[in-house]
């Protein structure tokens, strides 16, 4: 999933101070699951402004709403006559989220609650770690099922490195070393004879390298 | 032995079988040449050819093309180093022609420290390609004649192609597979990372010849000369894919502080020494940082001095 | 028992303090309130086995919130007892109730009168 974190209270503060109304916008997805942006974490942020913003003797009226998801434009429909309410939308979905809120009502500002850091998993509860970086041409069936992309920090596809110390990465030692892990599982599979293929150069032009990305489904376009 | 297949003098000197002595300089962190010109003056005679770090632990300095292209002004032999870190595929090729143009021979592949140790942690990093797929690159140009794009070079460089091969990283079981994957990838030398633990380095060696590697690549084993036991000790702890065995330690401990830089020194010849015997090892790579001035007596005390003369 | 213990504090019962989420914390202050104390069963012998626990992390949560509200962290705390020692939560209701009196009312109160005037 998306994994984002709670932008700090001091930031979301100094972006909301100019908004008398307010609405605050959860999403039931992935910001739910990482505990950054669902229904609980609204109803916190709710309340801890209006504690603050009554504390500085300033009027403010902040709502409390929990789309289902912010991605998906009949999701967003559900605010759409009650948007003009407010004079801001603080959305803790993720970046795209966010976005997809700004582009559907234009009139209203929409500001971000959460910083959207990666597509991880969760290791266990309030850990949360990267595994995919989206970039477009999958070779997980050549690394037995880890990815060097998002797991080595050099993105090496021959490595590892001469950085890599007792299966740990040279950049942090409690960062598991990416080539480490996939010559474990390579030995593990009884195939560690395709370390020695050589990995070709990436086409990184379905990366973020390549701008912008689109993917299109003809056969299922109305 | 075989026909060399560049002007490289190193390539030459290699190919007529003698043992190559090749030393390495870090330029500095601003624009005056003379401070990297001094270094290659003080070592020029001793040594085959002189490698210049690039950007080395991701700290900024003058770059290795324009310092290597210095070198060739003044006549020695350089090797350029080059990390796939900071470069993306266009401008690896384009430097690679740069190189060219001033006719500089040598070329050393590597990936490159994370930039996180360096004066510009928050910056991004390339790796469009790692160290093996330079290596594809460098031998593609050179041998094809082409850009990785496809299409044809004006005068081709002619590089002799090298890489970094450390024994001593982590895990030692892909070590050699990961040499033969160099060698399959192109590289024609390699510089191996200092040896303190020389029986793990003949180990790993006699491997890599059990598979007929050592007669498909020039191993140059690298050694650098303690200059005292504190350095000893941080190498030993603080520096990854570093082996130094106890008993140097105990050895530069066992002597007052200031003899410690003699001793090194002496650990320094003898490993030389005894390397020179062993098959496989094709030369010799002597990383002296910061300490250059050493390098001529290191390579008279271990009997590699006069330098052979090759056209 | 019967023992007397200070009227400003208001109890609420609950089976288990690992009912008790951020946000009724929270709430609380926003309502008014000049302290919330927890008092929960000793750590290791919760009836619901880590309900105390987890509490005990929800109010660390508080406090850091209501720090950098300006509300102020030490309004909000945990204390664990059996249930059996009455005269310990006689003490803890005199301390919260001492430490809310010299922290002062809830500045929320105070603004909001001075707004009104």
């Amino acid at each position: 999933m998306i994994v984002a974190k709670k932008k700090p209270i001091e930031e979301i503060i100094d972006m909301v101070k100019d908004y008398p109304k307010l609405l605050i916008l959860g999403c039931n997805e992935c910001v739910t699951v990482c505990e950054a942006g669902g229904k609980k974490e609204v109803a916190v942020l709710a309340s801890a402004l209006r504690m603050y913003f009554m504390n500085q003797g300033k009027d403010v009226k902040i709502d409390e709403v929990t789309l289902e998801r912010q991605c998906d434009r009949e999701y967003l429909e559900e605010v759409r006559k009650t948007i003009d309410r407010y004079d801001a939308v603080l959305s803790l979905a993720c970046g795209v989220g966010v976005q997809f809120m700004a582009e559907t009502y234009m009139r209203t500002p929409v500001l971000p609650g959460v910083d959207t850091c990666f597509m991880g998993v969760t290791e266990e509860r309030g850990v949360w770690t990267e595994r995919c970086q989206g970039c477009g041409q999958c070779v997980l069936a050549w690394t037995a099922g880890i990815c060097p992309v998002s797991r080595c920090a050099k993105r090496l596809f021959n490595g590892p490195c001469g950085g890599s110390t007792k299966g740990k990465c040279e950049i942090h030692k409690e960062l598991d070393c990416g080539w480490q892990l996939i010559i474990n599982r390579l030995t593990e599979l009884g195939r560690l004879d395709d370390y020695e293929k050589l990995m070709p150069i990436k086409d990184w032009s379905t990366e973020r390298a390549g701008g912008p990305r689109k993917v299109v489904r003809e056969d299922v376009r109305s | 032995m075989s026909e060399p297949k560049t002007p490289s003098k190193l390539e030459k000197i290699l190919r007529a079988g003698h043992p190559a002595v090749t030393s390495e300089c870090g330029p500095p962190r601003g624009s005056d040449a003379r401070h990297i010109i001094k270094k290659a003056e003080m070592i020029r005679n001793h040594v085959d050819a002189i490698n210049i770090t690039d950007n080395q632990t991701s700290v900024t300095r003058l770059c290795s093309l324009a310092s290597c292209i210095h070198l060739k002004l003044i006549g020695v032999e350089p090797i350029l180093q080059m990390v796939t870190r900071d470069r993306n595929r266009t401008a690896l090729q384009s430097d690679i022609l740069g190189a060219a143009s001033f006719d500089i021979f040598n070329i050393l592949c590597l990936s490159g420290d994370h930039q996180v140790f360096g004066d510009n942690p928050k910056g991004q990093n390339v790796f469009d390609l790692d160290s093996m797929q330079l290596i594809q690159t460098v031998r593609h140009m050179r041998d094809e004649g082409k850009f990785l794009g496809g299409d044809p070079i004006e005068r081709p460089p002619r590089m002799f192609v090298g890489a970094a091969a450390n024994p001593f990283a982590d895990p030692f079981e892909i070590r050699v597979p990961r040499l033969a994957k160099k060698i399959a990838a192109g590289v024609e030398f390699i510089q191996s990372q200092c040896i303190y633990n020389v029986d793990k380095f003949e180990r790993w060696l006699k491997l890599a010849g059990d598979r007929g590697l050592t007669e498909k690549a020039f191993i140059l084993a690298g050694v650098t000369p303690f200059k005292s036991v504190g350095m000893a000790k941080y190498m030993k702890n603080r520096v990854p894919g570093m082996d130094v065995p106890d008993e140097v330690i105990k050895r530069l401990s066992g002597v007052p502080k200031d003899k410690q830089a003699e001793e090194g020194l002496t650990i320094c010849v003898e490993t030389i020494q005894r390397l020179k015997e062993v098959k496989g090892v094709r030369g010799f790579h002597i990383m002296a940082i910061e300490w250059e001035e050493k390098v001529p007596e290191i390579v008279e005390r271990s009997g590699l001095y006069p330098r052979p003369q090759v056209d | 028992m019967r023992l007397q213990y200070p009227s400003a504090v208001r109890i609420i019962l609950l089976p288990c303090t690992g009912k008790v989420d951020l946000i009724h914390l929270l709430r609380a202050f926003e309502k008014g309130a000049d302290g919330v104390c927890v008092v929960g069963c000793m750590e290791g012998a919760c009836q619901f086995n880590s309900g105390n626990l987890r509490a005990r992390k929800r109010v660390m949560q508080a406090q850091e919130i209501l720090e950098k509200i300006g509300i102020g962290g030490e309004r909000v705390q945990m204390y664990n007892l059996s249930s059996s020692e009455a005269p310990r939560f006689v003490q803890i209701a005199e301390e919260m109730t001492g430490k809310i009196l010299s922290l002062g009312p809830n500045p929320i109160k105070r603004a909001a009168k001075k707004k009104a005037a």
